[in-house]
Parts: structure tokens; sequence; C-alpha cells
């Protein structure tokens, strides 16, 4: 079953052109550390978009300030305004548990639960938000998430050993297919194939190929062949801003700001 | 002399660190010759004493009559209920503290306090098990008064190393259950509790042998020492191993030495059976979480 369309009253055309995300004037703090100083940005739907730039210029806390995960760290505070497919994330009436369900997320590091077995990985996020999954369903599930993370062949046969038993590559792929067996709409990832060897980060790139037909993917990279090779958009952040944004073939061939080329050249970072 | 390169041939190990180790040897030797004489010596005098009447058989005058049966049974009882009294309040509270508490004012009142009970001399457990348990609440000199008393005793070990193990669970695993969508109690309840399981039932060993051993809040809270029968409920009143084995040490006459000596082999028993059950229980969930 694909996601279904944002906004099923719009025609499939405007629903594609529409923004997923959208932040207005975002700003986020670390105690009195400002680290993101009015970033104004789009994020379309069913894309990859690619967020660069150096160490310590913001783009990990943008994605946490996506999936309000900025939040859960103490001292930690954000202003400005998000949208999801037009919906104020950062309203009073948002839950921000149920947020996290619709905009998934990876991490930098491969971080299946210890205590479950790979088949209950995937599950995890199921048995979370509903009480009863019933088995049959249940294999389903698995099996269609662990295929959609190009995982299946390789665990089909051991799917009650512990997940943190698989290779680095494989727990990361074990993690995304935790996070898309929820069914979420938008998969924020913060720089997915940093712990990995060039063969299993290559199979998590073909993977984000096809993981675009159905998801907003935005992935936070430090590596620039990688946000070439995979993402259609690319956004350049420097010390807390969003310098500029456009397509990735753009932003590599003739970038607009002085400072992207500099950056993209190896002048600094 | 030699030119330019490097002197890297060993020149023996530094003094130093020879008399360390030598040291540390030593400081390890000692507590545990002096254990294993103590222990040799009291089962040398309980060896030829312990056989199954005495395991089942009941208190008596006559020393070579006298069973620990009421004694046994009783401990038995004392350490079900105060585990299950004691480490589900424990265990809740250090996930208050851990998890909810942060770094509120409260929260760092009942922490001094936590560390405060932990030193706090067992006898003044008694005394309040006494006034509280016992009068107060009206629950008589009961095996449940007994439990309740104990597991005041032992509340802090229980939140402490509870505490310990939750810290220990990484903060990446908290933060991939919530992008997942887990409310903050789905966190602990999945992922942060099943982690920390293993450091809990440390926590619960050293509970279930402090326990054990108690003597003095039992006496001030009123066991008995002469029990011809067992304990059948919560509300019956008891006696207990530790108790049993200082009336018998109090005797004048040697036969209820030897009994005692037997009497302490078989709390000692039923301690490291009792705390084998945790280790293996323990030891089972650490594979899997590893």
């Amino acid at each position: 079953m694909t996601v279904a369309p944002p906004a099923p009253s719009v025609a499939p055309s405007a629903a594609e052109t529409r923004p997923k995300l959208v932040s207005r004037q975002l700003e986020a703090w670390f105690g009195d550390n400002r680290v993101l100083k009015g970033v104004d940005m789009e994020v379309p739907a069913r894309r990859v978009t690619a967020i660069i730039g150096p160490s310590g210029c913001g783009k990990s806390t943008y994605i946490r300030c996506l999936n309000r995960m900025h939040e859960m760290v103490p001292g930690a505070r954000m202003a400005g305004r998000i949208e999801l497919d037009g919906v104020d994330v950062y309203g009073p009436d948002v839950d921000p548990v149920l947020l996290r369900r619709k905009v998934g997320m990876v991490f930098q590091k491969p971080n299946p639960f210890p205590t479950m077995s790979i088949r209950d990985n995937v599950l995890a996020g199921l048995r979370l938000s509903r009480r009863k999954v019933a088995k049959t369903e249940a294999e389903a599930i698995v099996e269609k998430a662990l295929r959609g993370a190009a995982l299946w062949d390789e665990v089909k046969d051991q799917l009650k050993k512990p997940g943190t038993d698989l290779s680095g590559g494989q727990q990361q792929r074990l993690c995304i297919a935790r996070s898309i067996a929820v069914e979420p709409e938008v998969l924020l990832m913060d720089e997915p194939a940093s712990a990995l060897d060039p063969i299993a980060t290559a199979r998590i790139e073909d993977l984000l190929h096809e993981l675009k037909e159905r998801y907003t993917i935005v992935i936070v990279t430090h590596n620039m062949q990688q946000a070439a090779r995979v993402s259609d958009q690319t956004a350049f952040f420097l010390s807390g801003e969003l310098v500029e944004m456009a397509d990735t073939n753009t932003i590599f061939t003739s970038p607009g700001d002085r400072r992207t080329e500099d950056y993209i050249t190896g002048k600094f970072g | 002399m030699s030119t330019s390169s490097v002197d890297i041939k060993r020149r023996g190990r530094n003094l130093g660190e020879r008399a360390f180790i030598a040291l540390s040897l030593v400081a390890i030797a000692i507590p545990l010759l002096i254990l294993v004489g103590l222990v040799a010596n009291t089962l040398v005098d309980a060896l030829g004493r312990i056989d199954w009447d005495f395991l089942v058989g009941y208190p008596s005058r006559r020393a070579s009559a006298a069973g620990i049966f009421p004694a046994l049974i009783g401990s038995l009882w004392l350490i079900g209920l105060t585990a299950l009294i004691a480490l589900p309040l424990g265990v809740g509270a250090a996930l208050w503290l851990e998890e909810y508490g942060g770094k509120s004012r409260l929260a760092g009142f009942i922490e001094v306090n936590i560390a405060n009970l932990a030193g706090v001399p067992s006898i003044i457990y008694g005394l309040l098990g006494l006034g509280l348990f016992v009068r107060f609440l009206d629950l008589g000199r009961s095996v449940l008064a007994g439990a309740l008393t104990l597991s005041l005793l032992v509340m802090p070990i229980v939140i402490m190393a509870t505490r310990e193990a939750l810290r220990t669970v990484p903060g990446h695993l908290r933060e991939a259950a919530a992008a997942l969508g887990a409310t903050r109690w789905q966190v602990i309840r999945q992922v942060v509790l099943p982690m920390a399981l293993p450091g809990v039932l440390t926590g619960a060993i050293l509970a279930i042998s402090r326990a054990i051993g108690e003597t003095a809040p039992l006496i001030v809270v009123g066991a008995l020492t002469y029990m011809t029968f067992l304990p059948a409920d919560p509300g019956d009143p008891f006696t207990a191993l530790p108790i049993q084995i200082y009336n018998w040490v109090s005797r004048p006459q040697e036969a209820f030495l030897v009994n005692a000596a037997a009497g302490i082999m078989v709390l000692l028993v039923t301690m490291l059976t009792l705390n084998s059950v945790a280790v293996l229980l323990r030891n089972r969930l650490q594979r899997r979480t590893r």
C-alpha cells in the first residue's frame, strides 16, 4: 500500500508541486547558543532533498526541528514556523508523538533495539502505536518493510536473531525498515551512511532512489559526492543560515553564491 | 655509548608496580581466607547435625530434637513478601526520579533522603516498623509487618541499583524509540526497562541478601523464637532463620551452638539458592541484551 496523497481533493499534479514541508524564519537554540538563525526553506514532496554544510552549521538541528526531536534535548528551544502539508507542526493541538509517526527519522549511528529480534525491531513502531498486531498481518508488514529497505533476502531466514547481530550496513537498513514499517510520509536521515563502509553506503544510496517514489526524504550529509549522487534538491547551510537551495545539478555546476562555490570546491569546510 | 637509536629493551618491571600488585593480592587474600575459615569452621560443626529431621523439625527444649522448619518457612515468607513489596515500589521510585522527576527540587529532596535512609541503622527501621506497622496500622507481630519493615530497609538498595541501570541505557536508543512515535511511557516500557532489567535484578540480589540476614529489626517488630506452627497467611506470627540462630547461640548449652551452626548453613544455602535464581535470570537477560 502506498501512502495516500496529502490532499485528495487537489489534482495530483498540484499535490506534486506543493511543498511537503515548509519552514519560516526557523530559529533554534541550545541554551544561549543560537544554532539556526531564521531558516526559510521548502521541501518538495517525494523528492530527495540533501542538506550539506560544514560541521556545526545547524543542518542536523534543522531536521530535528522538523519532527520536534530538537525540543527533547534539555535546554533546547526553537522559534518560527514549520508546516507539514500546510499544518503548523508546533500548533497547540499537535501531538508531537503523532507527528513523529508521520515524520520518521534514521540516525547517524545504526541503533536497532538490542533487546529485540530483527522481526521485533521492524514491528517496534507498530507495537508502540497499537496494542496488538495480528500475527499474519505482522508477518506481512515485516516482509514488506524489510523488502522496502532492501534487507529481506539477507535476513529472511534469521528474523528471530537479535538485530544487533547484523553488520553495520544491515543494521542501518534494519533501522530504515523500522521507520518505514509505521508508514510515515517523510523520512529524515541524519548522515545515515557516515558510519558505514563504501559498499554499505552504496546500498543505502540505491535504496534512497526507490524510497523517494513513496516518501519525502530529507538527508543531511557531510559528503558532497553523496549529495550529488542521491538528491534532487540541495540546500547549503552555513553558520545557522540557509545560503542557497536549488536543483542539485545547479548547486554543483553553477551555484549562485560565492560561499557555496567555495565550499563545494573544497576551499573550506 | 650507543648512537642515537632509542633504547627499547625491557628493563624489568617497575618496582612500584610489582609492589602494588602484591599488595592487591594480599588485600583480596585476607578477606577470602577469613571467609573460607569461618564457613569451614561452621560447616564442620554443622555437618553432623544437618539432616532431614532438622530441616522439617519444630523447636524443642532438647537441642538434639530441635528443628528449623518454622524459621525456614518464616524466612521464605518474609523474603517473598519483601520482594513483592520492595521491588515494584523501588523500581517505580527509581523510574520517577530518573525519567520524570528530572532536576526538580522535589526530586533533589527525595534523592538526598534516599541516600540518608541507606545509612540508617537497621534497628531504627525496626522501631519504625513497630510504631507504624505493628501498632499504628495494627498489623500485629505478623509476617506482613516484618516484611513491610524489611521492605523499607532494602528499598534504598533497589532504588539506587535501578537508577544506575536506567542511566546506562544509551540516549540514542531512547531517541530512536521517540522518533518512531513512542510516548514517554512507551519508550520506558518497551526500550528502557528491558535494557535495565539485568541491573534491576542485581539490585534485587543485593536486597534479598540484605533482608534474609537481618535480625535486629525483626526482634523489635516481634518475631517469635519458639514457634510450633507455620505461618499460613501474612497476618500470622512468624520467626526467621537469623532469629532462630540468635536464640540458639544465646543458650548456655553446647548442643545448641551446634544447632546454631547448622542453622547458619541453612541460612547460607537458602540465600545462595535465592540469589542464584536471580543470577541465572540476569545472565539470560544479559545474553539477550548484549
